[in-house]
């Protein structure tokens, strides 16, 4: 299942961590080493079934007609949306709450940003009895409400994170910080593929069922691989899961099915990052308007891993910023970075603007309201068309339903091509 | 390695070592306060980096960092402020694996580790890098001669405590109780249960995390250390003096004040009288 047994990815990945996390962490090595891969007492069995019982997978993945139409090309879209909880988190947090389970933890910790991880693994936790604490920037939890009372009613403590900007980052840290000091009992269930060795390749092989399921799916519905599957990518955890098992294969059946089509010798990976508002950075100010790190961002070490980071030239890490909350990171999965570093994965990035305006367009177009998140993957579709191919697969990793006040907020700060009168609340009122 | 920093363990008394931001709440104001707590006893100064991210810390360290960077301290102004110090005793590095990483022209230990030394500072202590990605940066610290103080934690057991003897360099940082860092009213029994496990080995043990009055001190050199580390007690009191705005000297006279009543404890921990620390 992972090729990458000692936790590097290139120059990438590591165990950059207190010492008192290390024996934690090489127990959990230990755990996913066997229980993950190898299958013991049937962790995978039974993660599969709860996964399809409780989770809802498989997810469809549906030709998107409308869209396919504008872009004269063949989308799939992988309803990640269609996941119990309303994104792919749920297939990690499921996954490591299980894992914690079977580890014989008492108590699950969790950070979370757009609050989608927070969600799923509130979920997962309450699902498995297991007591859970959330640790949420301030700043997300005002823009992400209907995320902390599902939390709230799922049962878990949420900690607000008054450090810093108040975003993933900080939540990162303070996690990492309840890590340290409750390690003996508490596992940290990580929300992407980032942090030391195993979370990376742990998280990926958690969310690999999205592409393990796409890659079936669109070869029963066309009888081929996809040009190019499409990802947002913030952390990367829809990303890789979406593109793991793309990452090696070329089909073999595309030659004798090219007809003149030029299918590719190998399935075209985008990522997608936030480009923010600018790609421009203040470092006096110690601020990056985007989140575009596979893009922008330099080779550091952050939240345990070597990886790209938006940091200052001393190495000072910089505040992200996305409209996107599960976007706003400055940094990104180690696997990813390698990636795109070795020109496999391509990444691309995508404005604010050009988001606001995809998450519109999917709304109005197919009738899925999309996460922000997921708009910038849209957003590159409406953009670049032609960079896809024939046939491409776009991972709708989750659901706008957090997003409506941002999205009706920011849509009205803007000069955007799309009517949000909601003027229908005063007529009610009256 | 730092002679230096083997002087001070191979005295006979036990060692204080405090831990103060450097530049925290400015560069001017830092620069007395770190004279101070020499002044109150000091046998070895750790003086923090601070990084954007410090994960092992608690809430004082990292407010403390919070003014220090607001008052705009970067690498490069950390060794002029070393260098501008008036101190006689040892000064170790505390700070976080990315800013040794990025700094100078070509990313790697290397450059960080060679100004270091040029500007004086015997050794490093840094919280997130564990000894299985340590080999780059102890190959700088033994061609340059820092020693490179590692972090023997409370879940730091069998095999893995072992390995890490084997490294020793300068002292190692027994950490106290499991957490972050930031002062506490009792003396954690993790304290005792991890000098109890280091017994066995000779290597000069500096125990942090917690501490906070000489009462402390003398009961966790009483138990066996051979020194202690005193951060966050002694930050708490930089930010009250930051907060209230209090002139530079009486705060560097209250950091003085609390130096000497820790390296007071330490030594009557040692079964010293305190009488023989003042000459």
């Amino acid at each position: 299942m992972s090729t990458d047994s000692d936790g590097k990815f290139g120059a990438y990945g590591g165990q950059y961590v207190p010492e008192a996390l290390m024996p934690a962490i090489e127990e959990l090595r230990d755990a996913y080493e066997r229980y993950v891969l190898e299958n013991e007492d049937g962790f995978m069995d039974e993660f599969r079934e709860r996964l399809a019982d409780f989770g809802g997978r498989p997810t469809p993945l549906q030709h998107a007609e409308q869209l396919s139409e504008r872009y004269d090309t063949a989308v799939y879209l992988k309803r990640e949306d269609l996941l119990h909880g309303g994104a792919h988190k749920l297939n990690n947090a499921l996954g490591q709450v299980l894992l914690a389970k079977y580890m014989g933890k008492e108590r699950i910790i969790a950070e979370t940003g757009a609050g989608q991880h927070g969600t799923a693994t509130a979920m997962a936790a309450a699902h498995l009895d297991m007591p859970c604490e959330i640790f949420m920037g301030s700043t997300d939890i005002t823009r992400q409400r209907p995320n902390v009372f599902r939390m709230r009613l799922n049962g878990a403590e949420v900690n607000p994170v008054t450090t810093g900007r108040g975003t993933l980052k900080e939540a990162i840290s303070e996690t990492m910080r309840d890590w340290a000091t409750n390690v003996e009992d508490t596992h940290y269930v990580i929300g992407s593929i980032v942090g030391p060795d195993p979370f990376p390749r742990m998280v990926r092989d958690f969310q690999s069922v999205i592409g393990r399921e796409a890659r079936e799916q669109i070869k029963a519905k066309t009888g081929r691989l996809p040009d190019s599957v499409v990802a947002c990518a913030g952390g990367g955890s829809n990303t890789m899961g979406a593109f793991h098992e793309f990452v090696d294969s070329a089909d073999p059946s595309s030659a004798d099915k090219s007809s003149g089509q030029h299918p590719r010798d190998r399935v075209d990976l985008i990522a997608v990052e936030a480009g923010g508002s600018s790609l421009d950075v203040d470092e006096k100010a110690g601020v990056a308007p985007n989140s575009a790190t596979l893009s922008t961002g330099e080779e550091g070490v952050l939240h345990g891993a070597r990886t790209k980071l938006l940091q200052d030239s001393d190495g000072q890490i910089m505040e992200s910023h996305s409209v996107s909350a599960g976007l706003d990171y400055s940094g990104v999965g180690p696997e990813l970075a390698h990636l795109v570093d070795s020109g496999r994965v391509d990444a691309v990035n995508v404005d604010d603007e050009a988001a606001l305006e995809a998450f519109h367009r999917l709304s109005r177009l197919e009738g899925i309201i999309p996460a922000l998140e997921s708009a910038h993957a849209f957003g590159y579709l409406e953009e670049n068309p032609e960079e896809v191919g024939d046939v491409t697969v776009v991972n709708l990793s989750g659901r706008g339903d957090k997003d409506l006040e941002t999205v009706v907020e920011e849509t009205e700060k803007r000069d955007l091509d799309v009517d949000v009168d909601m003027s229908v609340f005063r007529e009610a009122e009256r | 390695m730092s002679d230096a920093v083997d002087a001070v363990f191979e005295s006979g008394e036990p060692a204080f070592i405090p831990y103060l931001v450097a530049g925290d709440p400015d560069y001017e104001a830092s620069i007395e306060y770190v004279e101070a707590i020499e002044r109150g006893g000091a046998d070895v100064i750790e003086l923090g980096l601070p990084f954007s991210e410090p994960i092992a810390e608690g809430s004082t360290i990292q407010d403390a960092i919070v003014r220090s960077l607001e008052a705009g301290m970067t690498p490069e102004q950390y060794f002029d402020f070393v260098e501008d110090l008036d101190v006689d005793v040892p000064l170790v590095c505390m700070t976080y694996y990315n800013l040794i990483y990025q700094y100078g022209p070509d990313q790697g230990p290397r450059a960080f580790v060679e100004r270091a030394a040029a500007a004086g500072i015997a050794g490093l202590v840094v919280p997130d890098l564990p000894a299985e990605e340590a080999d780059p940066l102890r190959a700088a610290c033994d061609e340059f001669g820092l020693d490179l103080i590692f972090i023997v934690a409370p879940t730091t057991k069998g095999e893995r405590l072992e390995r890490m003897m084997e490294h020793v360099s300068g002292y190692v940082y027994v950490q106290a109780r499991l957490g972050t860092t930031g002062a506490r009213d009792d003396v954690s029994d993790q304290t005792d249960e991890s000098l109890a496990r280091l017994a066995e080995w000779s290597v000069p043990k500096a125990v942090g995390f917690g501490i906070k009055t000489g009462d402390h001190a003398e009961r966790i050199v009483s138990a066996g250390a051979d020194g202690i580390i005193v951060g966050s007690a002694l930050v708490d009191i930089v930010a009250d003096g930051a907060d209230s705005d209090d002139p530079t000297e009486a705060v560097a006279d209250r950091l003085e004040a609390k130096a000497r009543e820790l390296k007071d404890g330490a030594l009557a921990g040692a079964g010293l009288a305190a009488a023989e620390s003042v000459e």
